[in-house]
């Protein structure tokens, strides 16, 4: 009964279906795009091509410092979560599976199981009674906060890279009478850098773009980009929220291209 | 095994936990130790301004389903808590059910493609799956709004007299939520179709079966693990969204996030919000458990 062309794998409306997501997915975004270069005030009318939003963004004092903060937190927690992420991928990956080590897996992919809300208040709770002891205010709390989340955004792709890594070359290494530490350090570490690099960029989009969290740690007055953009949002509608959005947009598609390109299996 | 294997594994295990024990610590203060304060918090009383009084109490978790009457002090259901919980909960499964039926497709789709283009697909899905949830949702929000591009072009084509209010509904907060987590639901979908040997379907058409029971009764026994998958990724982050409720929900239109947060301005009712989250938690690792177990009953089937 199978006709000439009969395919299949082919579903009848699938093929439909998907383009229109894939369309329904962009849409939106492309539309935040194209409106940040609106020269009129509006938000569904288009007035012709301005960077008039990108300069008043640039020109605010807000959105700089938020944007320096921003940099800072996510620059510090990455480094922190990714070292610390290398270390026990190394502990947790190509050695006889030692008593707890699933503990130490469940608690470094905890920040990917527990709803951000939740973590945020226990935060909140937590930091407020340190701030009143304490008296001190800064930045501190935040970097920690995102160090904490943005581990298992580290540790994963550099736990995926050891896995699919070839023991025989420390092996060899080894055998030519080199110390744990020259193999590692001239044959695993190496090795591992793109899975580090990849980890690395991961923790610092996931830091950048996080906006629960930061919202409940925040001492007054210390907004990230994210936390001024919400802000923003509820107040008033302007292009600068537009031309801000693209511009964190375009960062994280960079990344991301980057990380993609690093992770890629060699075929 | 020898006395010197022994004493090398016991020192490798040492080592083992020596490494680990950064990101152990780091996790210790910035997530997990945390957890456990706020438990001891949900049992206090809530303070004047905030915060709360080492007072042992229980209210915070009677606060969850019951409010005190204040005239006679009766224990009474909390509608308003009630309303917001069922709200988070329909929002969530709506969610969950529509991500399924358009991302299934989606996902037949990417797994579908030849080898060479199904990457480029796939990168596709992913992009916004890692972009910022904020600018999504605040996308979303800008074209439902009502002066947004939706209102302007259907009023132009004349399909609508006047503009329709979809900002701050659960309509909008449904649509949003649909929109930020439909790439966890293809994912999981897209990785099990992948595996799904096509050879099966040849059989069933050769067995004259028709394309729906050919899906029905081959394909979604096959990838149910990849179903259940998609369906905790985009039910749990629905439970406690707290963004897209906010900027398409408005205040009125609050889900459980929403209203945890609330008790730590206005509602300056610590233990109460401790206690949701509390809550929160449980309902969320009970999901996981449940689809670990499912996920690990599949497995043992190879």
């Amino acid at each position: 009964m199978a006709d000439r062309g009969f395919t299949v794998t082919r579903l009848p409306g699938f093929t439909t279906i998907a383009l229109l997501v894939f369309a329904a997915l962009y849409a939106p975004i492309a539309m935040l795009v194209v409106y940040s270069f609106n020269a009129g005030d509006s938000i569904a009318t288009y007035d012709g091509f301005s960077m008039r939003w990108y300069q008043r963004a640039w020109e605010n004092d807000h959105v700089k410092d938020a944007t320096v903060r921003s940099l800072v937190i996510a620059t510090t927690a990455a480094l922190i979560a990714t070292a610390a992420a290398t270390m026990a991928a190394l502990a947790t990956t190509r050695k006889k599976p030692f008593r707890g080590q699933t503990a130490v897996y469940v608690a470094i992919n905890q920040p990917l199981m527990v709803p951000e809300i939740v973590t945020a208040v226990a935060l909140l709770i937590f930091f407020a009674a340190i701030k009143v002891t304490t008296g001190y205010q800064g930045l501190g709390y935040l970097i920690l906060a995102h160090t904490a989340f943005c581990i298992p955004f580290a540790y994963l792709p550099i736990r995926a890279r050891l896995e699919g890594m070839d023991l025989t070359l420390e092996t060899a290494a080894a055998d030519l009478y080199a110390t744990p530490w020259r193999t590692f350090r001239y044959v695993t570490l190496p090795l591992l850098a793109p899975g580090i690099v990849a980890g690395m960029m991961l923790a610092f989009v996931t830091s950048l773009d996080d906006v629960v969290i930061t919202l409940f740690v925040k001492s007054a007055g210390q907004d990230t980009l994210p936390t001024y953009l919400l802000g923003q949002i509820r107040r008033q509608v302007t292009g600068e929220v537009n031309a801000i959005s693209t511009v964190l947009l375009c960062l994280t598609v960079v990344l991301l291209t980057t990380f993609f390109l690093l992770t890629r299996k060699k075929s | 095994m020898s006395e010197a294997e022994a004493r090398r594994d016991a020192a490798e295990v040492r080592r083992s936990w020596l490494l680990s024990t950064p990101a152990l610590v780091l996790l210790a203060v910035g997530a997990i130790g945390p957890l456990f304060i706020m438990l001891v918090y949900s049992f206090l009383t809530p303070g004047k301004y905030g915060n709360v009084e080492w007072i042992f109490s229980l209210d915070a978790w009677r606060g969850i389903l019951f409010t005190r009457d204040i005239f006679d002090e009766t224990l009474k259901l909390a509608d308003a808590h009630l309303t917001i919980f069922w709200r988070s909960v329909k929002l969530s499964f709506l969610t969950t059910v529509f991500t399924f039926i358009v991302g299934f497709p989606t996902a037949w789709f990417i797994a579908t493609r030849s080898p060479r283009w199904r990457g480029m697909w796939l990168f596709l899905i992913t992009i916004p799956f890692w972009t910022n949830l904020l600018i999504r949702t605040f996308a979303i929000n800008q074209i439902i709004r009502t002066e947004g591009l939706l209102n302007t072009v259907l009023l132009k084509l004349g399909i609508i007299a006047s503009p329709l209010n979809l900002l701050y509904t659960d309509t909008a907060v449904f649509i949003g939520m649909t929109y930020v987590y439909l790439p966890l639901m293809v994912l999981p979908l897209y990785a099990a179709i992948d595996r799904f040997d096509t050879r099966l379907l040849e059989a069933g058409y050769d067995l004259y079966a028709s394309r729906l029971a050919v899906l029905r009764r081959i394909v979604f026994p096959i990838v149910k693990p990849g179903i259940i998958a998609g369906s905790i990724l985009v039910f749990i982050p629905s439970l406690g969204a707290y963004v897209t409720p906010r900027i398409l929900g408005g205040g009125r239109n609050m889900m459980i996030g929403n209203f945890i947060e609330l008790q730590f301005g206005q509602g300056r009712n610590w233990p109460l919000g401790a206690s949701l989250s509390v809550m929160l938690l449980i309902i969320v690792t009970a999901a996981l458990l449940i689809y670990v177990k499912f996920a690990n009953r599949e497995g043992g089937h190879g």
